[in-house]
């Protein structure tokens, strides 16, 4: 009899779950956009250090070809990142028996998609008006606000990261001239964390 | 003890209907296919369930149409909703 009623509980909560959220987000998914971003971070330091040698505070005046090589660079690390991110997912999905593109999916690209969009194309034009310290911090916090946004839909794990990215980009609005290094951590370091911390939660 | 069996409510007591209302609470509004992936059951199981939901006033549906496709999408209504609350409310009394 109680049987019954705790596995009628149990029902609802996984029904609620896999109708309003995308649960087949892969901890895999993180750590290979993690990466990604590390691989483009050290890209575009080669591009626009190599001829700065010291370590610490740099001016990173961005001479014409370099800015069209940063836009290169920045392009092939979300193509690639977002290719590993949709592998891993879709992989997930299959091994659950769920399907990758459904209402829940939309839902979540489109909320995490609103936040972002701002904060890249905010991002761009600053950039061209050579605002170039403000890159880092600002899609650190726009990222950071689009997975807040993101996380009633998805894992709620993603609450965190995203607070912590927000934190993140505002810690490096005070520090302009680490913006590479800050975006680092943020879009790499810590994708990688918890990258590894859901695969190990979720087994997926 | 039988206070609390008195106050789960019958319309719940089946697997599909319960989860018929599971979804329609965390979901503004389904369609019918939605919900048929979701719960994994028959066009027509699926379809009585919905009907007897709907005769106890728990849900109800709107007509729309998707191109030329109808498409027609359910709600659970106030009294639904509160309806399901109590049942999850006796649920968990009885199971403390």
């Amino acid at each position: 009899m109680k049987e019954k009623y705790i596995e009628d509980l149990q029902e609802i909560k996984s029904i609620m779950n896999r109708s309003s959220r995308f649960i087949s987000l892969s901890g895999l998914s993180g750590v290979s956009a993690g990466l990604a971003a590390l691989g483009g971070a050290y890209w575009a330091y080669v591009t626009v250090y190599s001829s700065q040698m010291d370590l610490g505070y740099r001016m990173a005046a961005l001479p014409e070809n370099a800015f069209a090589q940063l836009m290169l660079i920045a392009g092939v690390t979300i193509v690639v990142a977002f290719g590993f991110g949709v592998y891993f997912t879709s992989r997930n999905a299959r091994r659950r028996g769920e399907k990758i593109w459904d209402a829940q999916t939309k839902r979540l690209l489109i909320n995490l998609a609103i936040p972002l969009a701002a904060g890249g194309l905010l991002a761009l034009i600053l950039l061209v008006h050579g605002f170039i310290g403000l890159a880092a911090p600002l899609t650190l916090i726009f990222y950071g606000l689009a997975l807040v946004n993101a996380s009633k839909y998805s894992l709620p794990e993603l609450r965190s990261l995203g607070i912590f990215e927000i934190c993140l980009g505002l810690i490096a609005a005070n520090f302009i001239g680490y913006g590479l290094v800050f975006w680092a951590i943020g879009f790499g370091i810590l994708h990688i964390i918890y990258g590894v911390l859901m695969h190990l939660k979720y087994k997926s | 003890m039988k206070n609390i069996l008195n106050k789960l409510d019958k319309a719940f007591e089946n697997k599909v209907r319960l989860g018929i209302m599971s979804a329609l609470m965390v979901n503004e509004q389904l369609d019918f296919n939605t919900l048929k992936e979701l719960l994994g059951v028959t066009d027509g199981n699926l379809a009585s369930h919905l009907k007897s939901l709907e005769k106890s006033g728990y849900t109800e549906f709107r007509k729309d149409f998707l191109g030329r496709k109808p498409n027609t999408k359910y709600k659970a209504t106030k009294k639904g909703e509160v309806a399901f609350k109590q049942h999850i409310a006796a649920i968990e009394q009885l199971l403390k």
